[in-house]
Order: C-alpha cells, then structure tokens, then sequence
C-alpha cells in the first residue's frame, strides 16, 4: 500500500486512502493536498493527529459563492505538509475540530469572528477578535464585500462582561491590562482565583487588530512584504522569509546560494537578539537589577551591530523577493563573528551565574510548568514547546533554504518550567551564534537576488521564527497582487498555553510565567 | 556579588545630550533630500509610502511616512541616507513646558497597535547604554502621575479607548508625544477599516518622533527637546 504513497507524507496518505474515496486525494508529495466533506473532517483529523502530524493553522479562502476552508498540518518529526480541504456554501455550519485537537480552537474562534463562519459545537464562540465593546454586531471584516478603508464603525453600545469559569465562594476575577504598569503591549489577562492561587486564566487579546491581512488584499506583493515584516517587529525575518518563500514558490524562483547563506545569518542574528531580549524580560520580571542591565547591554550590542552591518537595528528591508537586499562584505562578517562571539560569551556567564543564585532559581524553578501533553494538545511552538520536550525545530524537521542539510542541534528540556525555558533560550542563543558563524566563514559567491516576477498561484511559506514555527499562507494574481496572505503565528499558537501553564500558580508568579513565554500580542493579533 | 560582576563592564551609557556620540549603528539612518542630479526623479516610484516627494531639484523627504524599508538606499539610484538622532519635531513652539519639567519628567507609555520594534526600543532607553533616569526621565505605572503621554502605533479600534482613557486621566498640563511611522501618520497599517492615521486622529499631539522604530537617542532626544534640554525644532507644514 504505502508503495502507492511514496514519503513524504506516505503512510497518512495510505490511512487516509481508507478513509476517502479515490479522488480526495488532489496531490500527493511534499505538501498534500485532502478534500473532505463536513461528515469525513473529524475522522480525516483524527488519523492525521495520530500519524504525528499537528495543526499549524487553519487559512480560510473566498471562493464565489462559497469558502474553501484549508486545515494545514505539518509532520513534527519528518518533512512534510497535509492541507486538508472542505468545500462550503455561504451560510453553512463547519464541524468543530476543537474538541480532537484543541490547537484548533483559537483559529475557529477567529474564523468565526472575522468571517462569520459558524462552527458546529464549539464552546465558546464570539468577543474574540472584536470586542463586543468596540465593534458592533454583523461586521465580518476578512468578508470579501467589506472594505479594507471602509470608515471605522462607531463604538458599539454593547456591554462586554467578562465569562465567570470559577464558581466557588469567595471567589473573584482580577483583570491585567490593557495598559500595563511599565513599557508593555497591550493585552489583557483575566485570572480567576479564590485567594492567592490562580484557578483560571484567560487571555484577552486582539486590542491591536491591526488587519493586516484585510489591508495586504489588493497590494502588490513587494508591499505585502513589508506589512509582513510588521507582523512582529522583532522577528521581522522570520515572517519575510515565510512570506518571501511562499511567493518564490508561487514564481518557481531559485533563489542564489549566497542569498539563501546570508538569510541565514540574518536570521539567526535575529534570533540571538530576540532570545537575549525574552531572556532579559525574565530576569527583570524576578527582580534582578543587575544582570537585567548586563544583558540589556548585550541587547543593545547586538541591535548596534546589526545596525552597523545591515542599516537597520531590527533588520528590516533586508528580505526581498527572490534574495536579500544586500550583501555582506568581509569586513562586516568579520565584524558579526566578533560581536556575537563576545555576547554569548558574557550571556554563558550571566546563565552560569544565575544557575548558582538561589534566589533567583527559588522563582523560576516548578513555576509555570506545561506538560509535555498539555504542550501537545496546544501544538505548542518554537522554544516554548522545546522546554517542554517537544522538539519540533522547523530548522530541522521542515528545513527551508541554507538549513537543508545542516547539523542543527536542537535544544531540549524536560521540565517544561519558566527555568527549562530560561536554558533553552540560551542553548539556543548559542546555537545561532555558532550556525551564523559557520554559514559566513564559507559564504558561497554569487548573486544576492534573482528577479522575482508575478504569477497566479498559491502556496505555503514556512519558517522558524525566534518565537516559533510561522506559516504563510499565500495566493496571488496574475499581475502579483495579494488575494488572499493568512499569517499563522507562533504566539498566536502558543498564548492559549500559557493560560494553561499559568492556571496553579500563584499571583506573584504571572509576571515570570508571562516573561518566560516571550509572546508578542501584536504578532497574535495581527 | 552581582554588583561587581555589573561593573566589571565598566561605563557604556552615552554621554548623550553633553556629547553626541559617535557610536556606529547606534542611530541607524534614515533618507535625507537628495539632488535629483545624484539620483533620479524615477526614486521617488521606489517608496511604497510616499515619503519621497519629487521637489523642483530635490527629492525630499516627509520623515513621518517613511517605514525605513531601505529601498531607496538599495536601489540602483540611491538616495543619500544619514544617521541623525535630531527627529523629534514639535508641533508648535508655544506647546513647551518652561522650566518647571527641565529635571523631571514623568512618562505614561500606551501601546496603541505597535509591531512591537518602537516599544523594545523604548525598554532600552532604561538599558545602561541610555539610563533616561539620569536625566530625571521616568516610565510611571500610573497617569495619575504622567506628564508625557508618549503613544506608540497607529491606534486601532480596540486601543483607542484605553489610549483616551489614560489621556484623561492625566492631571494637567500634559503634553502627548506620538513615537514611531506607525502613531506619527499611520503608515503603512492605517488609515483603515480598524487603524487610525496615527496618534493626531484621536488627541492633540505636541510632539512626532519619526522612524520605524526610531531609535532609543532620538526618543531620548524628543524627551530632552520637550523639558527644554536640547532645542526643539518645528514641524514644517
């Protein structure tokens, strides 16, 4: 049987075979392509799920008069995609797959949300995206009939009052945010408790609702890759790439060696910068003044030094269609490799110092702990999800560009606790420092962009942002405009975990739960 | 025993605003007007903003569109970049506060749908580079106490209450500072169906700090224009 269905993906597609008719299966390979019914989806999903395969997200198309619902799995262990498809009319009720793989349920609430998409038994739907109290009722933004510079609607009159889960004597709800004491996004958290432990957590998000994807539709594609650098400004490469890689494989465009080698160092100068950044925030967030100044320092060397080499201290504008913008000269390679040497060398030393400082162990150690099955059942990303044992490096087990055929070392923890996050993170940090190193000493030469032109298609970008796994669903006209970019983010992935890992602890923990994450509300909100 | 590890380092922070530093990639640099003899009229396609204006011999620039997305300075006719932390512009002269602020100055920071780039950079003028506080500079917990509203992102529909709220809060007087392309005109996210065009559609702003993110200095520098420490300059009309 599986000689029918050669890998990648070839055992699922042989399970599946059993479940569909023959003609379900549109395309076989790398990225496979399934067509269900609403009857088939939950068994389609369940077999999916049991072969290792999780969701990435779920990228929802207009298709006269109806949708196509596009359920995209990738294969945690081996390369390999399968979209899952389900055809439907306007006006018809989907299946709710939340309750087999609970990664699912907060791409319902926001299909629901922002296409009026009802899902069938589904627990909590609605005030997701748009907050009762700001929008009012029947708008469908993501809705091809509304406009993208359409007048912002008038505050609603509606009353948002926030869900009770915790019924117990004594019992209240304390709100967090939006606006936060110091220097903090914007987002909400409502915890649940009848004393001092937390009981329930729920994060509120999506105040900075930007509709990135409803304003991208119609923009030419060189500009959509500009709002995607802006997903979130601290992994701007990470989503490029994801982007950039999805309109590439939409234009059959080889990108040049040397493009792909120093989209690498790039990203993972990006990478070092966003860890040490996470790593900071966790270790102010315990109160430690002093190596939050050692390592805000370190910050700060890294964003000169990307200033310095690439004209912008988050690189920005480096990521072009069919390459990178510029190239890197001996001297500033040589520049990269001191300075990042030199950061990890001091971070090695903080990490060693802090590993000895029992006060500081006394607050990340058993705190915010996620379960390995919890993490599963989240599908949780990036080094959240390798704390907690799950080593899915998209580096390693879907490599893109210059990763393909590397030696990446994945880092792993057991203990899925804030301090499994803390070393990580830097293990990680570690890591990038030595691939950046190792791609610039041998920089193939060569061009750094090949040209890009239009054409109609669609496909899937990927990358593994410093957050996580990012994924970029794109569709283009013949001209090269945007007609459909559904950006599936790691902190959108993982926030419904922190909830979870949060949910036990203590008041005076959040703050080091929430720190250890490093989540980007603006990333998740879009 | 952190403490002597901490000062093992030794000095970083800049002398900032006694000297200008000259710190390579501190300040990163942004289009200045540029002779079109340099470059060519045809630049000015290039900008997917329109911050670049075609002018009777230069191409000039409005800092407070550009997202610095580097494809002007890429280019095959590039226009001429310089690294400048003087960004800040004030609305109108009259808005100063006199003396009163010259060594103090408490700040309220509202995220109002920033990317997340202009409030990292935010979090490093506390980072022993910068050390705002030296300068009387605060992030305070609660208007009450604010002086500055210093606002970040375009405002979107679900932080635009929040952002009021917090506005009027603040005692008297007050001024507001929009940080960043995304809170000085909107671009490249708004205006739209849910972003605003910046931080002048929903309260008074005194003073733009332009830049996508506008580095820590010229944040530092917008502050210090306003409590009357470096000089302030005008916005053109």
């Amino acid at each position: 049987m599986s000689d029918l269905f050669p890998a990648p993906n070839g055992v699922l597609l042989a399970e599946l075979s059993r479940l569909l008719p023959r003609d379900a299966l549109l395309r076989g390979g790398e990225q496979a392509e399934v067509m269900t019914s609403s009857e088939q989806l939950p068994d389609v999903v369940g077999e999916t799920i049991r072969n290792g395969y999780t969701l990435a997200g779920i990228a929802v198309e207009w298709e006269d008069p109806g949708w196509l619902c596009r359920y995209v799995f990738y294969c945690a262990t081996r390369s390999g995609f399968v979209h899952v498809l389900l055809r439907g009319e306007a006006g018809d009720q989907l299946p709710s797959i939340s309750p087999i793989i609970f990664a699912a349920d907060w791409p319902e609430r926001e299909i629901e949300d922002l296409f009026e998409i009802p899902f069938e038994g589904h627990p909590l739907l609605g005030d997701f995206v748009l907050h009762n109290e700001d929008w009012p009722e029947g708008v469908a933004p993501m809705h091809p009939a509304y406009g993208a510079s359409e007048p912002k609607p008038p505050r609603s009159e509606r009353v948002w009052r926030p869900q009770r889960f915790v019924d117990a004597p004594g019992a209240f709800s304390m709100s967090v945010g939006p606006v936060y004491a110091g220097v903090a996004e914007s987002a909400q958290f409502r915890l649940e408790s009848e004393g001092e432990q937390i009981l329930h957590a729920m994060p509120r998000l999506f105040y900075k609702y930007r509709g990135l994807e409803k304003i991208a539709e119609g923009q030419d594609a060189q500009e959509v890759l500009l709002l995607a650098e802006r997903v979130n400004g601290t992994s701007a490469v990470g989503h490029a790439l994801a982007f950039a890689q999805a309109a590439e494989a939409i234009a059959h465009v080889d990108v040049p060696p040397r493009a792909l080698a120093l989209r690498l160092v790039f990203a993972e100068l990006e990478r070092m910068r966003a860890h040490l950044s996470t790593i900071e925030d966790l270790v102010e967030s315990t109160g430690l003044q002093v190596p939050t100044a050692m390592l805000a320092a370190l910050v700060e060397d890294l964003l000169r030094q990307s200033g310095r080499a690439a004209g912008h201290r988050y690189l920005f504008g480096l990521v072009r269609l069919g390459g990178v913008a510029m190239d890197i000269g001996d001297t500033a390679a040589a520049d990269i490799v001191k300075t990042t040497r030199l950061v990890i060398a001091r971070l090695s030393r903080i990490g060693d110092q802090l590993a000895y400082d029992n006060g500081f162990l006394d607050r990340v150690e058993e705190v915010g702990s996620l379960h390995v099955q919890s993490a599963l059942r989240h599908g949780v990303v990036g080094p959240v999800g390798r704390a907690s044992g799950l080593g899915r490096d998209l580096r390693a087990v879907q490599p893109y560009g210059w990763y393909a055929g590397r030696d990446i070392r994945v880092a792993l923890a057991k203990e899925g606790d804030a301090y499994a996050r803390l070393r990580v993170l830097t293990a990680e940090a570690a890591e990038s420092q030595r691939l950046l190193e190792a791609t610039l000493d041998a920089l193939p030469s060569g061009d750094v962009c090949a040209p890009w032109r239009p054409q109609a298609g669609a496909a899937l970008g990927w990358s593994e942002a410093p957050l996580g796994g990012t994924f970029h669903w794109l569709r283009l006209s013949p001209t090269g405009t945007v007609v459909r970019w559904h950006v599936m983010p790691p902190s959108f992935t993982n926030w419904p975990a922190l909830a979870t890992a949060v949910e036990g602890s203590a008041f005076q923990d959040f703050p080091i739960i929430l720190a250890s994450f490093g989540l980007s509300a603006a990333e998740s909100d879009r | 025993m952190w403490t002597t590890k901490g000062l093992a380092r030794g000095l970083l922070t800049t002398p900032y605003p006694r000297a200008t530093p000259a710190d390579h990639g501190a300040t990163p640099p942004l289009p200045i007007a540029t002779s079109i003899g340099r470059t060519k009229a045809a630049v000015v396609d290039v900008c997917p903003t329109g911050a670049l204006m075609l002018g009777a011999d230069v191409v000039d620039v409005d800092l407070g569109r550009c997202i610095a997305c580097q494809r002007c300075r890429l280019g095959t006719a590039p226009m001429e970049w310089k690294a400048d932390q003087h960004l800040a512009r004030h609305v109108s002269a009259s808005s100063l506060p006199g003396k009163a602020f010259r060594h103090s100055l408490h700040v309220r920071v509202v995220d109002a749908g920033d990317g997340g780039e202009t409030l990292r950079e935010l979090k490093q003028l506390t980072s022993p580079y910068y050390a705002a506080h030296r300068l009387g500079i605060f992030f305070t917990p609660t208007p009450r106490d604010a002086d500055v509203l210093l606002v970040v992102g375009p405002v979107t529909q679900g932080t635009r209450q929040a952002l009021l709220d917090t506005y009027r809060a603040m005692p008297e007087p007050k001024w507001v500072l929009a940080v960043g392309s995304g809170a000085v005109s909107g671009v490249p996210f708004g205006p739209s169906f849910t972003s605003a065009s910046g931080v002048g559609d929903v309260l008074p702003v005194d003073i733009v700090v332009p830049g996508d993110p506008p580095p820590p200095l010229a944040i530092l520098d917008g502050l210090l224009s306003l409590m009357g420490r470096v000089p302030a300059q005008e916005l053109r009309p």
